[in-house]
């Protein structure tokens, strides 16, 4: 009996080494993201999601290089600076090449800093920083490198695009701008008062604040200086629990007109707002989800349901990051050169299935591609969110949005 | 002027919250003589519970039955728990709680997912109570003023008035001699701490739809309880009551009114510096009140220890 279990043993050894040494040719994918704590279900809804896009899209299809898979591993750094560069250096160590990021643009800033330092005193082990989802302009602006792409369009274009439908509504006479307290709430306000000044100069920001982030259990006193104010619109760029937190808090104390926001839908923050939202809450953001933008996104988010029934393709550009990522590996011919990679992602074009045209900027590296109000509602919704019966709705569209927009960035080139 | 009344009423149910999370905590350590770092997750796991039934048996049932499962699991956590751990000294006891806080947050997680649960407010209680100056008080936080204090007045009735109250206090005072005069001590102990446990599961049913119902609920409340109880006096339920309605009135104050740091200097004759930026203090002039409100109860707690150790109602010896 006992000699059994030990041949068992060796056995399940031979087969568990035999299959690390096939698995060898993987190109692996560092997902550096919340996976503990406040925001771990948004950290964790984009695991799933980076996993599902590499199956579906590249290993189901045979890989890329003809016959090489993408493995996504996922690394919890806690949403802290501090630990994502240690989650970094356990990536690389590991023969990582493609590390890819979103959640808080302060892990995004201290991560591109280090990614350019290690790449210039490690040739040999260089990686490239795929940001899928920090959306603070300076990082292609005067934080540039040449290591950084942005998939998501950044603030300042998301804004753009949110006040162009704001300056079109008459009703619209007073705006009260809200965020989380870093540099990416803080851009969110800066974008909105530039842009509503430029577009609608009789708009008068009654309300310019931030609040810390992740720490307030109770929006209560804010939304109450909110309805004071007799604020039309309400602008956020909240994410996460602060975004349903405000947002309900906003909601039940009385205030009954638009909520714009970056954030407000997936990871369980559709199904908390539920039938409160209806009508309040408008999401800027790139990728279409209802209606279905092609029949190809349809059977992409019907196979991601079969597996995650409860989960939501919340961020079509994760999609996008893997596509584009497979067709520049594809392109330059090879995984491990990621100079070569990156030459081949600037300017790319690429056909996203969320029914936009995805232009990859070489001067600043940032994505430019469609961009969308959405509603928050159950009419009309074909994929809902969280399980619920409610999703968003597109309600418009602004065609390759902030295409000549301009950059401070002067990129260094290896 | 209307406004100050909103916010009297918003700080209240945000005081009278924490009162039932630091009621619980106050009265185990007055008699264990331990921080109990997991009070916290009871609180969550009360919302969760209260989820759970509530989408089988609605609202009120879980109002009724989470509360009981919290504090039976309380109990057993004391029974088997911590009255074991306890003949080693109070340092692996707050390490056990510690070990049970970060058990249940993982537990959590694992049951229900990282998400944000759609716990909501019973469509009964989903109107608007009465609105002063256009800012509406929703009627479900007339209701949660009215269960804290209910359970407040219960509270101190059973404490104060009966004599289970006066078994418990002697307990807590004498614990030898009321062995002695032949009651069962250890269960009242563990009575008191599955008590204490099923008023944070309260909390938690009714915090739940309003604050949010997700793994992070018991990490964003766990330090202020801790606050709470060190400023009122550990051990003191009164010092627990004032000093929650203490930071529940602050904290609202101090987020619904711009105060610019600014304007206090100005206002004690110092100059704004011409130029901002290069300025060393230029953080110090550019703070407002909103956004340091949340450290408030921390400054006043400092202040406390510094200048009456024993909290506001506390105890010279304890």
């Amino acid at each position: 009996m006992r000699k059994s279990i030990k041949l068992g043993m060796g056995a399940v050894l031979a087969l568990t080494v035999s299959s690390a040494a096939v698995m060898a040719d993987n190109i692996k994918i560092a997902f550096i993201d919340p996976l503990s704590g406040p925001f771990a279900s948004t950290g964790t809804n984009g695991l799933h999601q980076f996993e599902f896009a590499a199956d579906y899209m590249i290993n189901a299809n045979g890989g890329v290089l003809g016959g090489d898979k993408f493995e996504v591993i996922g690394f919890d750094n806690k949403i802290s600076p501090k630990e994502s560069l240690i989650q970094l250096q356990v990536a690389i160590d590991q023969g990582v090449r493609f590390i890819v990021q979103g959640n808080s643009s302060g892990v995004a800033n201290a991560l591109t800093e280090a990614v350019e330092k290690h790449n210039k005193r490690n040739p040999e082990s260089r990686v490239l920083f795929l940001n899928y989802a920090a959306v603070d302009p300076a990082l292609t602006n005067d934080k540039c490198n040449f290591w950084h792409f942005r998939f998501d369009a950044n603030a300042d274009i998301k804004m753009d695009a949110l006040t162009d439908v704001i300056a079109q509504d008459d009703a619209i006479k007073k705006v009260y701008i809200i965020g989380q307290d870093y540099s990416f709430g803080k851009a969110v306000a800066a974008a909105a008062v530039a842009n509503l000044t430029s577009k609608r100069p009789d708009i008068e920001i009654v309300g310019n604040e931030l609040h810390p982030i992740g720490k307030v259990k109770d929006f209560t006193p804010y939304s109450r200086k909110i309805v004071s104010s007799g604020a039309d619109a309400v602008i956020t760029g909240n994410w996460g629990s602060d975004m349903v937190g405000l947002g309900k808090s906003v909601i039940e104390n009385g205030y009954t007109g638009p909520i714009f926001t970056y954030y407000a839908a997936g990871s369980g923050i559709t199904g908390a707002f539920g039938a409160a939202g209806k009508g309040v809450i408008r999401l800027v953001g790139e990728g279409q989800i209802n209606p279905p933008a092609s029949p190809e996104a349809s059977a992409y988010y019907n196979a991601f349901l079969a597996k995650y029934p409860e989960g939501n393709v919340d961020q079509p550009r994760i999609s996008n990051t893997i596509g584009m990522l497979a067709q520049a590996i594809e392109a330059a011919g090879t995984a491990d050169d990621v100079v070569a990679v990156a030459n081949a992602l600037e300017g790319m074009e690429f056909d996203s299935i969320w029914g936009s045209k995805i232009f990859m900027r070489a001067n600043d590296h940032q994505a430019i591609q469609n961009m969308h109000i959405s509603a928050h509602t159950n009419e009309g919704v074909t994929f809902a969110y969280d399980g619920s019966e409610y999703g968003v709705v597109v309600e418009s569209t602004i065609e390759m949005a902030a295409m000549d927009s301009p950059s401070t960035c002067e990129m260094k080139r290896p | 002027m209307e406004l100050v009344l909103v916010n009297l009423i918003d700080g209240l149910v945000t005081g009278l919250l924490l009162f039932m999370l630091s009621a619980g905590l106050t009265l185990i350590f007055s008699m264990m003589g331990v921080l109990n770092f997991a009070h916290a997750s009871f609180y969550m796991l009360g919302a969760y519970f209260a989820y759970q039934i509530s989408i089988a048996l609605g609202f009120w049932m879980g109002l009724l039955i989470a509360p009981i499962i919290v504090g039976v699991l309380g109990a057993g956590v004391e029974r088997y728990g911590l009255r074991r751990v306890h003949q080693y000294g109070h340092v692996p006891e707050l390490i056990f709680t510690f070990g049970l806080a970060l058990l249940i947050e993982e537990l959590v997680q694992f049951l229900w997912g990282k998400n944000q649960m759609a716990y909501n407010i019973p469509e009964v209680l989903h109107f608007t109570a009465f609105s002063i100056a256009g800012n509406s008080i929703p009627a479900y936080k007339i209701f949660m003023i009215f269960i804290s204090i209910g359970i407040f007045m219960g509270l101190l009735y059973v404490l104060t008035k009966t004599r289970v109250g006066m078994i418990i206090q002697a307990a807590l005072s004498y614990p030898k001699t009321v062995e002695a005069l032949g009651h069962n001590v250890p269960l009242v102990f563990m009575g008191v701490f599955g008590v204490g446990t099923a008023l944070a599961g309260v909390a938690g049913v009714i915090a739940g739809p309003v604050l949010g119902t997700f793994p992070g609920m018991a990490f964003v409340l766990g330090s202020i309880v801790f606050v709470t109880i060190v400023i009122g006096g550990l051990g003191s339920l009164w010092g627990a009551l004032v000093a929650s309605l203490l930071i529940g009135w602050i904290t609202t104050f101090a987020k619904s009114y711009n105060i610019a740091m600014s304007d206090i200097l100005n206002s004690v004759g110092i100059a704004t510096p011409e130029n901002l930026d290069d300025n060393i203090f230029r953080d110090l002039w550019t703070i407002t009140s909103p956004q340091v409100a949340d450290i408030l109860p921390y400054i006043l707690m400092v202040l406390i220890l510094i200048f009456r150790p024993y909290g506001l109602l506390g105890n010279r010896d304890a």
